[in-house]
């Protein structure tokens, strides 16, 4: 299945460079099928990427998500800046289906030749994202795209992946979704860059707001940065040119106090180590998994003759020879 | 890897439950089904598949101008460059019809009454993986 090669271009990242859109849509469907040459692509295009502002929308399903995006995506091109777009929905764990339904919320910017939309689907990723969402983000980066929105799939509280991926992340919230004892709960609460309580025209939201806000006053630490908490209509488009607002103050923010560097060599430093993860996976799948060997090493195992973890430091050893 | 279908309705008749009731079938076959909701444009379709490089754009049309839609959306996706995805119709479409349909590049049309399995089974035995 992964033998597949993207058809129709000869040098698919030179084209996505010039500006080929196909070339772009393409390149995404090789990184996300993981095609023999999805990392030549990345390879080139690479040096291209890091010039976007990669802005994180997260939250529960039904908050509002999708709406906002779109508001918040016709904001920045009032302003001049393209803008490339990633919705992630669920995929099926039983089928593997799924159905991608953000870009409803999203009409009116399919024809607007400075937006891209994508929709994912997370293939078994359980953080919110799915595991080629950083890749295909890059590809929008190189593609020169200005602004990269990710929104999430619709979130509990604990797929925070999303920090990782983002610059800054806004945390979706609505009225009505629970007691103040929600709010102190680890999790989606602590990585919000910016607070949203969309349909704030729903009663409650001024509640929210104080729980919110009581929240944050228990941070310990004085942070120079306190997450603001921005009152929304998504579908009304109020209080939007105002996130946008605190988007890019949020954004220079970090960039001044050097916290916007920090995280990108997170990031990095991330996604080296979840590569290296992932080959050193499909390295031993071909070992010893592929093979049949395993099966002699669990009978063994089984048998009590030796345990696992003796038999997994000699695959490391031998391994790392 | 999972298929990509566009499952999408042109023009102007608000009536989606049947492009529902498929793209629900589709998701539980496997596919990875993008919806595009009502009231789409034969441009919108054709840049909302190119966005999201889709094997095959299955469209529903119930107000009867799909002799004008259908063709019109064939000849925009290929002229993004999608060259072999699988275009397919479906929705109350008159026996008549058909045959001009499948002249103008529509691979399959799918009328009332027609089993989800069927759609399945065409988009499976047709699509170039």
């Amino acid at each position: 299945m992964v033998s597949k090669v993207v058809q129709y271009m000869e040098d698919i990242a030179q084209e996505l460079l010039n500006g080929n859109r196909l070339a772009l849509s393409r390149t995404i469907t090789a990184i996300e099928n993981e095609y023999e040459n999805a990392t030549e692509i990345m390879k080139k295009l690479y040096p291209h990427t890091g010039h976007a502002y990669v802005l994180g929308i997260t939250g529960p399903p039904g908050a509002g998500k999708s709406t906002l995006t779109d508001k918040i995506a016709k904001t920045f091109r009032s302003q001049g800046k393209t803008v490339g777009i990633v919705a992630i929905d669920p995929s099926s764990p039983f089928t593997g289906g799924a159905i991608l339904g953000d870009r409803i919320r999203m009409n009116s910017l399919t024809l607007d030749e400075g937006v891209f939309i994508r929709s994912m689907g997370t293939r078994g990723s359980l953080g919110g994202l799915s595991h080629k969402t950083a890749d295909a983000v890059k590809a929008i980066d190189a593609f020169g795209i200005d602004v990269i929105i990710v929104e999430t799939v619709g979130v509990g509280q604990s797929e925070v992946d999303i920090v990782k991926a983002a610059d800054t992340t806004a945390v979706v919230l609505i009225p009505g979704m629970g007691d103040d004892i929600q709010a102190i709960k680890a999790g989606i609460l602590e990585i919000g860059d910016i607070f949203v309580i969309n349909k704030a025209d729903h009663d409650g939201a001024d509640k929210l707001a104080t729980e919110l806000n009581m929240m944050l006053d228990l941070d310990g630490v004085m942070k120079d940065w306190r997450p603001p908490i921005m009152k929304c209509v998504g579908n009304q488009n109020i209080g939007v040119k105002e996130l946008v607002a605190k988007f890019e103050e949020h954004r220079n923010h970090i960039e001044v106090n050097g916290e916007l560097a920090k995280r990108r060599t997170e990031r990095v430093k991330n996604e080296l180590l979840d590569l290296l993860s992932s080959r050193i996976e499909s390295y031993i799948r071909g070992k010893i998994v592929d093979n049949g060997k395993i099966e002699t090493m669990v009978e063994s195992i089984k048998s009590r003759t030796t345990d696992p973890y003796s038999v997994a430091a000699d695959i490391m050893q031998n391994m790392l020879k | 890897m999972a298929v990509r279908v566009l499952v999408a309705k042109p023009g102007l008749d608000g009536h989606d439950r049947g492009a529902k009731v498929v793209a629900r079938a589709l998701r539980d076959a496997g596919f990875e089904v993008v919806y595009t909701g009502l009231r789409q444009t034969p441009e919108q379709i054709a840049e909302a598949a190119l966005q999201e490089d889709v094997q095959v754009v299955a469209m529903s049309i119930l107000s009867g101008a799909h002799p004008h839609l259908f063709p019109k959306v064939v000849e925009l996706v290929r002229e993004k460059g999608l060259k072999d995805a699988l275009i397919i119709g479906g929705g109350v479409i008159p026996d008549g019809d058909i045959p001009a349909l499948k002249e103008a590049g529509i691979a399959e049309v799918f009328t009332p009454g027609t089993p989800t399995g069927d759609i399945i089974k065409f988009i499976n035995e047709n699509v170039k993986k």
